[in-house]
């Protein structure tokens, strides 16, 4: 098969990136210089979002039989470039005070990058398993960055270990679940299950509906894996606590939407919902990581593992969208789920913002004490802080409040009621803590206490806190293009 | 357009307060009293707005917010709403006097919160697009929240949180109920609707109308608030400071009771009339047991928040009979009871901030030293307990005059309350401003009497009060076109329900 140019003229975000990696291993070969290589890559992140935004109208295009690029997965595309934009940019003030080599980080981000919007843009399980590995490789080196640094107070050994570990496990489920799939339908395309069981209703019948549902469990356990989705989420708050701060970003924002991306095209494509073992599975595991991520955050005293529990939670709301694509005719659930990520992605990646500004590489002041009396000793920061958290927990004014409307839009048209309480309850919870957070930095600032530490505070990320709050209260207050723009990328799905 | 700009003046205000505090921290509070004159003046320019050519509507707006969902930007108001607005600033203004010099901390961040809090209020009672309300109903919390949690006494993190989670998570049950409204316009008309002229139409029938209409039932509750969902409210009123209790009990409260009246109920006159009994018998026990466990209290605060519960009984109980004697006795409770309890909390607010304790084992004998304070604190005890010729008398005689049609049982029942009322008030005027001075518990010198701008602001509230007492036509005037409105609409529904069953 021949490609021509106008084959190669959708991939060009993913290409732009490849060509970011490149230079980025050249312009370190031949001069080491964190500024440089941290310019670089930005730039190179933000030419791949101007693409993908310029060639998001009309898009429709099935490039290989491995990469679909059509409007949706631009969308995604354009989000993980600019939030992994956003993140280089947070990096540079945070690694300035690594006693290490600051420079591959970079490169590694770029590298997460390509395997997120390979991730988006794929509907072969071929494409599938390279973006996913891609992803996680890099990730492993971006959590255990600063392992040769003396003063680097976590442990990104441990964490990057672990994550190596589980991810391996998990991937191997994957590949399982995927062998057994193209054993009974010799296609490793996303839609050949639903083709051949749509028309093996009679005439095939040496193909067993039971070998597709363990197939399915198994890919579902290897996704709920990367999604941190309980009973599979140990591993979540370790890694996100031992992690360097952009790196967990990363894991937390691009890595999670990546995967549910994909999950959701596999889900709707191979119609996995029509199993009916499968929706009383995701209903369950929507039920536990509600449950078990909310009460868990609650115990917590660190912000990043009460974000690493709220991100599990948040998952679970995600999860009672999925399930109800199966109930509904209409595009309603899907624009959910695009919603609410997007919004996740602004609402997380403001968050962690916020605790990488008051940190840095060589200190990172995430107890909740750390925040008392922000609100009076610097109130900008705590003004964001403050937002991104009410928009977790879905407070109007913020783009939380409409992603969690979307979800229970999208529920009560498919009438999943337990699932709608489960939510409810879990929000509820869910206040506590991000209130918690809110009332530290309310109270006097005490002496003894609160921020001593500048940490890496810099025009840059500050700027970039700025435009998250921004965002997130325009899409708030008037979400009604996004909605529409949302809508229209939907029926792609 | 008018109903935009009441709710700008206050967040445009609120904006410029909390930048004011950097040029003088005493500027805040004049731009805040300015803004809510603004709007006071707006308002009362609403009187005259004439008719729109829609029934009871004096203004009606809207425009389109989120067309995917068939949201709008619809506001619109009525004589009801229009007395509860005029409520709103007036208290608003008062909360501004006592916080003058209560509040010395923060004070631009204060009266951004306050007005915030207040333009959410605005927003509550204007709204007419379900998910607008949701949205404002929703907004005025976190304002609120930060007054609690900031400003607030010795408690306030578990008072604000309590306060915070209680109405947030009844809050979420009300928007899946507004949900499954706009569902059913989607199933029965073919798009999504929030409007609130739209669902009126909106038949959901069966069981899930129960459901639904309990959403809506609880959220409203909570904030009334009426058993079992009261608990929150002595301790966010005994831990807010004065303007924060002044706000909650005159006005936040009354945000809950217009949602039954607006929404509940006419959104859903089938379910509602076979809930009434249960809701009238809670409205009951509000108003017993509450009255019986203030007068265990020994913290004045709470004292107060639960005679406000009490008080609030009345209002539901003349929800629920939903005629037009008790809809209106219902409306003049709100009034009335939002200036007594207003007035009530800034009194105690008052002595708090003078001896620094809420505990009425440690007063007694204030009449001698205050006398001025002493005579005003009797003249609202007295209307609280319904003297007959002051508006609060007016409103639970009308509550109960309807509620008598409806259940003469219960009626009788929630009579009791007002002997109860005159037990627990004069037990206060006793326990602290007669008897013996108990003045080494606090240090004398401190108390001092009410000083010229307090009278003002008690003298405008007595007013008020005389005025609703002596002359409650004038308000029944302006709330009866829309009330009548409403109990039109669902009797039309009513008759064809029973058509249908038939």
């Amino acid at each position: 098969m021949n490609l021509t140019f106008s084959d190669l003229l959708p991939l060009l975000p993913l290409l732009l990136v490849t060509a970011t990696v490149v230079v980025l291993m050249l312009v370190i070969a031949i001069k080491r210089s964190h500024f440089i290589t941290c310019s670089v890559t930005v730039l190179g992140l933000l030419v791949a979002a101007i693409a993908a935004m310029v060639l998001l109208p009309g898009a429709n295009q099935q490039v290989t039989p491995l990469l679909i690029v059509d409007q949706y997965s631009l969308f995604f595309t354009l989000v993980t470039c600019v939030a992994a934009l956003f993140i280089s940019v947070m990096s540079y003030p945070y690694l300035l005070q690594l006693d290490d080599h600051a420079e591959e980080f970079y490169l590694l981000l770029a590298l997460a990058t390509i395997g997120a919007i390979v991730m988006v843009s794929s509907n072969h399980f071929i494409s599938a398993i390279l973006g996913i590995e891609t992803l996680s490789m890099s990730l492993y080196g971006m959590i255990a960055y600063p392992i040769h640094s003396k003063n680097a107070a976590k442990y990104p050994l441990e964490a990057s270990v672990k994550y190596l570990v589980l991810s391996a496990v998990s991937s191997g489920a994957l590949l399982f679940g995927m062998a057994l799939i193209y054993a009974q339908t010799g296609s490793l395309e996303f839609s050949g299950l639903a083709e051949v069981s749509a028309a093996g209703t009679g005439s095939l019948s040496g193909v067993n509906e039971s070998f597709y549902v363990v197939a399915l469990m198994l890919l579902s356990a290897g996704m709920a894996f990367k999604l941190s989705l309980a009973p599979f989420h140990i591993w979540t708050p370790d890694v996100y606590e031992g992690a360097p701060l952009p790196a967990t970003a990363f894991l937390a924002t691009i890595g999670k939407a990546a995967m549910f991306v994909l999950l959701l095209r596999y889900f709707v494509a191979a119609d996995a919902l029509s199993y009916e073992s499968v929706v009383s599975v995701f209903s369950l595991i929507a039920v536990l990581s509600i449950l078990a991520g909310n009460l868990l955050a609650l115990l917590q005293n660190s912000v990043k593992r009460i974000l690493a529990y709220s991100s599990i939670a948040h998952m679970g709301y995600l999860l009672i969208a999925l399930i109800a694509t199966n109930f509904i005719d209409g595009t309603i659930s899907v624009e959910a789920i695009t919603f609410y990520l997007l919004a996740y992605v602004i609402m997380s990646l403001g968050a962690f913002g916020v605790v990488s500004v008051v940190s840095s590489s060589a200190k990172e002041s995430d107890a909740v004490e750390d925040y008392t009396g922000l609100f009076w000793s610097n109130p900008w920061l705590a003004v964001i802080f403050t937002g991104m958290l009410l928009s977790l927990a879905g407070i109007p004014l913020t783009v939380g409040f409409i992603g969690k409307f979307y979800l229970l839009a999208a529920g009560v048209e498919s009438g999943l009621w337990v699932l709608l309480a489960v939510l409810v309850a879990g929000s509820g919870i869910g206040l506590y803590y991000y209130l918690r957070i809110v009332y530290r930095m309310l109270m006097p600032a005490a002496e003894s206490t609160g921020l001593r530490h500048r940490g890496s505070e810099s025009a840059g990320s500050f700027g970039i806190l700025l435009l998250l709050l921004f965002l997130l209260l325009l899409l708030g207050i008037y979400p009604a293009p996004v909605m529409s723009l949302i809508q229209s990328i939907s029926i792609f799905i | 357009m008018i109903l935009v700009l009441l709710i700008a003046v206050l967040f445009i205000g609120g904006v410029l307060a909390w930048v004011a505090e950097r040029i003088d921290d005493k500027l805040p509070r004049v731009i805040a009293l300015v803004a809510l004159l603004i709007d006071f003046l707006l308002m009362l320019t609403l009187l005259n707005a004439g008719d729109s050519g829609d029934g009871s509507w004096l203004v009606l707006l809207k425009a389109e917010w989120m067309p995917r969902f068939g949201i709008s930007f619809q506001l619109g108001a009525d004589g009801l709403t229009v007395l509860l607005l005029l409520l709103t600033a007036f208290l608003g203004m008062i909360a501004c006097g006592s916080a003058w010099d209560e509040i010395k901390e923060r004070t631009g961040f204060f009266y951004f919160n306050l007005l915030w809090t207040l333009a959410g209020v605005i927003g509550v009672f204007t709204a007419l697009d379900l998910f607008l309300f949701f949205f404002f109903w929703e907004v005025m919390l976190i304002p609120m929240y930060l007054i609690i949690a900031i400003w607030g006494h010795e408690n306030k993190n578990y008072a604000a949180m309590k306060f915070f989670l209680f109405t947030q998570v009844t809050g979420m049950l009300m928007l899946v109920s507004i949900l499954i409204l706009a569902y059913f316009h989607f199933i029965q008309f073919g798009a999504f609707s929030f409007d609130y002229f739209d669902l009126l139409n909106v038949n959901v029938g069966g069981k899930l109308e129960m459901l639904a209409m309990l959403g809506f039932f609880i959220a409203f509750s909570t904030k009334l608030p009426s058993v079992p969902f009261h608990s929150w409210l002595p301790d966010a009123h005994s831990q807010a400071p004065t303007a924060g209790s002044v706000i909650l009990a005159g006005v936040l409260l009354k945000t809950g009771a217009y949602g039954l009246i607006r929404f509940a109920v006419p959104l859903f006159p089938e379910a509602s009339m076979n809930f009434a009994p249960i809701a009238m018998t809670l409205a009951v026990i509000s108003i017993l047991y509450c009255a019986k466990v203030a007068f265990a209290q020994t913290d004045i605060k709470r004292l107060i928040a639960y005679t406000s519960v009490s008080h609030m009984g009345f209002v539901m109980l003349g929800i629920y009979a939903w005629n037009i004697q008790a809809l209106q006795g219902a409306v003049m409770t709100m009034l009335a009871h939002g200036l007594s309890a207003a007035a009530l909390f800034m009194l105690a607010g008052g002595l708090q901030s003078r001896i620094h304790t809420r505990d009425m084992n440690d007063m007694g004998g204030f009449w001698a030293r205050v006398p001025r304070m002493s005579a005003v604190a009797l003249f609202f005890s007295i209307a609280a307990l319904g003297m007959p010729g002051l508006g609060n008398f007016v409103g639970e005689f009308l509550a109960l005059l309807g509620a008598f049609q409806a259940s003469i049982p219960l009626t009788a029942l929630a009579a009791l309350g007002l002997i109860l009322a005159s037990v627990y008030s004069l037990w206060v005027i006793q326990k602290v401003f007669h008897g013996e001075v108990k003045a080494n518990n606090f240090d004398e010198s401190l108390l001092s009497d009410l000083g010229r701008r307090e009278l003002v602001f008690y003298a405008a509230m007595i007013l008020g009060l005389v005025w609703m007492g002596m002359y409650p036509q004038s308000f029944l005037n302006l709330s009866s076109p829309a009330l009548n409105g409403m109990l039109e609409a669902t009797a039309q529904v009513a008759v064809t329900v029973t058509q249908v069953q038939l």
